[in-house]
């Protein structure tokens, strides 16, 4: 049997295979479904210091093999989430890494430094990249500067694995993936949703509320694939990489352009039970190959 | 209620008009699992590149003794009309149960309330209701009399009023304009239907003094909480249709 086991940094996961933030819940919604137990780890919903409501409804338009969203961070807030929901997840055997946003560095910091108190949280996944509202952090993850300025803050205030999140809307990700690097980040993931929009004809009108959103899905890998391997050339520390993924197929991709791990995003939706099928699917593929280790492969394409 | 995801077998493919199919659907793997009315389903949807995303459809009928869910399906786009052209002996992978469902009363008058596809699930609940004790009736409204479906099927397990715009089939007018509501005394209420005509019978059972239930059918992606996309704003703020609905009070929605 190969070894499915990989190193974030500090962190070992049991395989390779995480859920991306936003498309999993907190985990809770799927266990009807899916053994917890058995995913590398999960990446809970966005959470900021501050509730927020979200952007209104529509928030959601169907693309050929793919989706838009504008869901705007809802979320009740770091300290609902460490009062109400924590307690629910800290017995999962399996890493529940948050993901945190902000509207600048300080509150980053500050809902950063409370997941630290968290004993069994061992990593937070930054986001400097969403699309989806203004305060939402894509300023911070679209210059070096303003990347490395919500890095530093963090890094300070948070002591166990940091992850990234770059935003794909960029024209150089691989100078603000060095730019977090030389801040001090463990771990990046990529990529976050590209931006864009769809019209709905007849009513003359965006389809989705605030006008543009996220595009996730399918459609996406290629985009995906081509800068986890830009970036695979420019950094040192781990990638985790994102993007369309809906088959081990897709992951081995992502792996051998130098993704140390993989999240399954937008293909939960349409499968609830795929990332037990990736895991599956990947273990099997090592076996018919003779791959020993699943280390092997990552970045074997060089 | 433990959700499930199961490839179900089509065993029925009835057409009630040209867009507008009814799917028999039987658990080959085992029991079917129990849906409370007013419950939806998550359909995968194979063979049309345009569509990624599973199709919510509500539950027109149960029956886990008889291994039978059946689906009435609005043919309106790419999706549904992938659907519909699944045929006898299909699988049609199924996440199901979905959604809170309606309030199930063991006794009293409770007015039903359907118009378009939202009829379909106001079959179940309506048979639930009289199993559980109470009296259901059925307000069903359409353009005109081809738009009103399964009326026997309805007939069969209590009163069934009728409007229709162009008056081809019962009383003439929208659903709220028919007399049985000014002469007959309602315990509850419940609409399922296009939003003017469910704010519309939500008005009424405001007036009327009448607790009301509505189902929405917003758009989703997962189905199960998770991707906050079917959001609808409440008097507690934003919540998802898809677990917390898609059945809500009216007095819970802003409305009203």
């Amino acid at each position: 049997m190969a070894n499915l086991q990989v190193k974030l940094g500090n962190l070992t996961l049991k395989n390779p295979v995480l859920t991306a933030s936003g498309t999993f819940g907190y985990g809770l919604e799927f266990a009807d479904l899916v053994d917890l137990n058995s995913l590398g780890g999960f990446i809970v919903k966005g959470t900021t210091l501050q509730p927020r409501q979200g952007n209104d409804y529509p928030r959601m338009a169907e693309t050929p093999m793919g989706m838009l969203n504008c869901v705007g961070l809802q979320n009740k807030g770091v300290d609902y989430f460490a009062q109400y929901i924590y307690p629910l997840l800290k017995d999962i055997d399996s890493h529940v890494i948050v993901n945190v946003s902000g509207s600048d560095p300080d509150n980053y910091a500050e809902c950063a430094a409370r997941i630290d108190r968290l004993d069994r949280i061992p990593a937070i996944e930054l986001n400097i990249s969403c699309p989806n509202v203004k305060d939402g952090g894509m300023a911070f993850g679209t210059s070096c500067a303003g990347a490395a300025s919500v890095v530093k803050a963090v890094r300070k205030a948070y002591h166990k694995t940091l992850i990234v999140k770059l935003s794909p809307n960029v024209t150089d990700i691989a100078s603000i993936a060095r730019a977090v690097e030389d801040e001090g980040a463990d771990a990046v993931s990529l990529i976050n949703t590209l931006m864009g929009t769809s019209v709905d004809i007849e009513r003359r009108c965006f389809n989705l509320s605030i006008g543009t959103g996220g595009l996730s899905g399918p459609c996406v890998k290629p985009v995906a694939l081509r800068m986890v391997h830009q970036v695979a050339k420019a950094v040192k520390i781990p990638i985790i990489g994102l993007g369309g993924i809906s088959n081990y197929k897709d992951a081995l991709e992502f792996m051998m352009l130098g993704a140390t791990a993989v999240q399954i995003g937008t293909a939960n939706f349409v499968d609830p039970t795929v990332t037990t099928k990736v895991i599956a699917g990947m273990e099997s593929w090592l076996n018919a190959h003779g791959v020993k280790d699943v280390n092997e492969i990552i970045g074997c394409i060089r | 209620m433990e959700k499930h995801l199961i490839d179900l077998l089509v065993e029925h493919v009835d057409f009630l008009r040209a867009d507008y199919v009814l799917l028999s659907l039987t658990n080959p793997a085992g029991p079917m699992p129990a849906c409370i009315p007013g419950q939806f389903v998550q359909l995968g949807v194979e063979g049309e590149p345009r569509v990624m995303l599973r199709r919510p459809i509500s539950v027109n009928w149960c029956d886990v003794a008889a291994n039978r869910l059946d689906l009435l399906i609005h043919i309106v786009g790419p999706g549904t009309a992938a659907l519909s052209r699944l045929k006898e002996g299909d699988t049609l992978s199924t996440l199901l149960p979905l959604g809170n469902g309606f309030d199930v009363f063991s006794s009293g008058d409770i007015l039903l309330v359907g118009g378009g596809v939202g009829t379909a699930p106001m079959l179940y609940y309506g048979h639930v209701l009289r199993q559980a004790g109470a009296r259901p009736h059925f307000l069903l409204g359409g353009r005109s009399a081809k738009d009103l479906l399964q009326l026997e099927r309805f007939e069969a397990i209590g009163p069934v009023h009728v409007t229709t715009e162009d008056g081809s089939l019962g009383e003439r007018g929208y659903v709220t304009q028919h007399s049985v509501l000014r002469q007959q005394h309602f315990d509850a209420a419940a609409a399922c239907g296009p939003k003017p005509m469910m704010r519309a019978v939500g008005l009424w059972a405001r007036d009327a003094k009448v607790p009301c239930e509505v189902s929405l059918e917003n758009m989703m992606a997962c189905g199960l909480g998770a991707c906050l996309c079917c959001v609808e704003k409440t008097v507690r703020g934003n919540v998802c249709v898809c677990t917390e609905g898609p059945v809500f009070p009216t007095t819970a929605l802003t409305w009203f």
